[in-house]
């Protein structure tokens, strides 16, 4: 028998359902090239913002128990205009790049969509929840209703391009939160960002570990609560939903389609398993759907919500 | 885990001028070229080269703020270190030359004292002879060291890749390590890629996360922390940005 592994998110159709997260390795076209060679199905790019950023100082990645990484990089990236640059030409990229988009305010953000138009992303996404760096995401105040249906349509007013939100697991009115999304226009929700922010302290000195003291929470401990969301907004909206959040294995990705993904997202996995743990989890998945009798990944999408 | 240990500094050596050696109570083994991140409690976290690793030690030159910092630390202050991460440099048969540039003799001392058993030659260059370091050091473990400063000030007036061909022309070795400012290590592949030698180099990049993750210290579609920092000549012939350009924190090229 086999086994089709091709979904379709928003317009866009992806030779499997895996794709890198932002946040994670985008910094180069380049290095984009190689996850996507080690089997993604579309890759994320760094957040981009109008000005240069360094981030928050270092450590800005450690680990806070065997399955729990904290994070506070603080989007560093070189800003719009060497975006630009980096990723001028994608003609011959093999999968579908996503630019991933933050800004301060809806302004901000619509300027962002306006400005990347010349790029060959064949997706959008904007970050509405990070929970670490003054200014955006939560910080910013973007995680309500209010806030995601004012930053989206403004986005949505100047891009054509398929349009992804990014939405924190922090909040409880997930649902309401992912419908403003929809009817400003989105076409697909990713959830989730990371969750907290939580914050480990070295005892010999008394100090906080990460550079900025506090950090976003990801890894397999994050999977039940991403879980959770992907299976609640699948209940607030039609659009598809990209689920992230503790990705390791095909079983993980299986189970997160069953919430209501149609594709997942992968991040802090690279570390337990390498690039490779694009291809692995494809495996995996296609294993998982042989025993059991499905033909195509599709049909898994969304199986919990059956009564 | 992915956390600093933080250590007692247990000694202090002064190497020269602007460098020192902090030592601790601990044990390590690692690969000549590997690094560690070294977290001054609430201030950063930088990449250092192993330098010694029974007792633990690290060898820091002032380079910027972060290490005017690091040089204030005294015997008994608290540093965080998590590693040894990457790959190191590899032995590779009986006779082999070091190529150091300034701070990059510091991984190739450790390394002179891990391969101690083949023939050693090392060329040791730096600006004066007050930058130099590490030469006693390698004394013991070299069986022939060049020393070459910018103003002659100590050994000869030129460049360490000049006395490199000059001993190509004559001999041949297994391998060349080099470890030193990006222009002379491109310049040491060049040559020894003239001369038909193997040549294993270490990179730095600005680095994050230490473990290839964040992307960072990405040079072509490798990361310098998980992959390298240490690479043959079959991989150094394939980076394209290998002594053209680094990234500076934000991501910025900056251009050698």
């Amino acid at each position: 028998m086999s086994i089709k592994l091709d979904v379709e998110l928003a317009g866009l159709r992806l030779r499997n359902p895996t794709i890198l997260a932002s946040g994670i390795l985008g910094i180069s076209k380049k290095i984009l090239e190689r996850v996507a060679k080690s089997g993604a199905g579309a890759v994320t790019t760094k957040s981009i913002t109008v000005k240069p950023r360094g981030g928050h100082n270092n450590p800005i990645f450690i680990q806070s128990t065997k399955e729990t990484f904290l994070n506070a990089v603080g989007y560093s990236n070189p800003g719009l205009k060497a975006a630009k640059k980096e990723f001028e030409d994608l003609s011959d990229f093999p999968i579908p790049v996503i630019g991933s988009l933050v800004g301060e305010d809806a302004e901000e953000f619509a300027y962002l969509a306006e400005n990347i138009k010349e790029i060959g992303f064949k997706a959008i996404e904007i970050v509405l929840s990070c929970p670490h760096t003054p200014g955006y995401g939560l910080l910013g105040g973007h995680g309500t209703p209010e806030a995601t249906k004012e930053i989206t349509s403004a986005v949505r007013k100047k891009t054509k391009l398929p349009l992804f939100v990014k939405l924190s697991p922090n909040v409880m009115n997930l649902g309401e939160v992912a419908k403003a999304a929809e009817k400003a226009g989105a076409d697909a929700i990713t959830a989730v960002n990371t969750l907290g922010p939580g914050m480990v302290i070295d005892v010999e000195t008394a100090k906080p570990i990460l550079g900025f003291k506090v950090g976003g929470l990801s890894g397999p401990a994050l999977k039940p609560i991403a879980m959770r969301c992907v299976y609640d907004i699948y209940k607030a909206v039609k659009i598809p939903i990209i689920g992230v959040g503790g990705i390791i294995t095909g079983k993980d990705a299986v189970e997160m389609m069953m919430a209501g993904a149609s594709a997942v997202g992968i991040g802090t996995g690279v570390y337990y398993r390498g690039m490779n743990i694009f291809k692995e989890v494809c495996d995996e998945i296609e294993e998982f759907l042989e025993s059991h009798g499905y033909s195509n990944v599709k049909k898994i999408i969304g199986l919990a919500h059956r009564d | 885990m992915e956390i600093p240990e933080v250590l007692e500094i247990k000694s202090v050596i002064k190497e020269n001028y602007k460098t020192k050696t902090f030592f601790f109570n601990k044990k390590i083994e690692a690969e000549p070229g590997q690094f560690l991140m070294v977290w001054i409690p609430g201030i950063d976290e930088k990449p250092f080269a192993v330098s010694f690793e029974n007792p633990l030690g690290i060898t820091v030159g002032r380079v910027g703020s972060f290490t005017t910092q690091l040089l204030k630390m005294k015997k008994g202050d608290k540093l965080g270190i998590r590693g040894p991460y990457g790959n190191g440099f590899k032995l590779k048969g009986k006779e082999i030359c070091l190529v150091a540039g300034g701070r990059g003799i510091i991984p190739l001392a450790f390394l002179a004292e891990k391969f101690k058993k083949v023939d050693i030659t090392a060329i040791v260059g730096a600006n004066t002879k007050d930058d130099l370091f590490f030469v006693k050091r390698l004394k013991k473990y070299c069986f022939r060291i060049i020393v070459v400063t910018d103003d002659g000030s100590s050994g000869i007036k030129g460049f360490p890749t000049d006395s490199l061909k000059d001993l190509l022309e004559k001999e041949k070795f297994d391998c060349v390590y080099t470890c030193g400012p990006e222009i002379m290590m491109k310049k040491v592949f060049d040559i020894c890629e003239n001369y038909n030698t193997e040549c294993q180099a270490s990179l730095e990049r600005y680095m994050k996360c230490g473990f290839g993750l964040c992307g960072q210290c990405c040079i072509d579609d490798i990361r310098i922390c998980k992959d390298g920092p240490v690479f043959n000549s079959k991989q150094l012939s394939k980076l394209t940005e290998f002594g053209v350009f680094e990234r500076d924190k934000s991501g910025k090229k900056v251009y050698f």
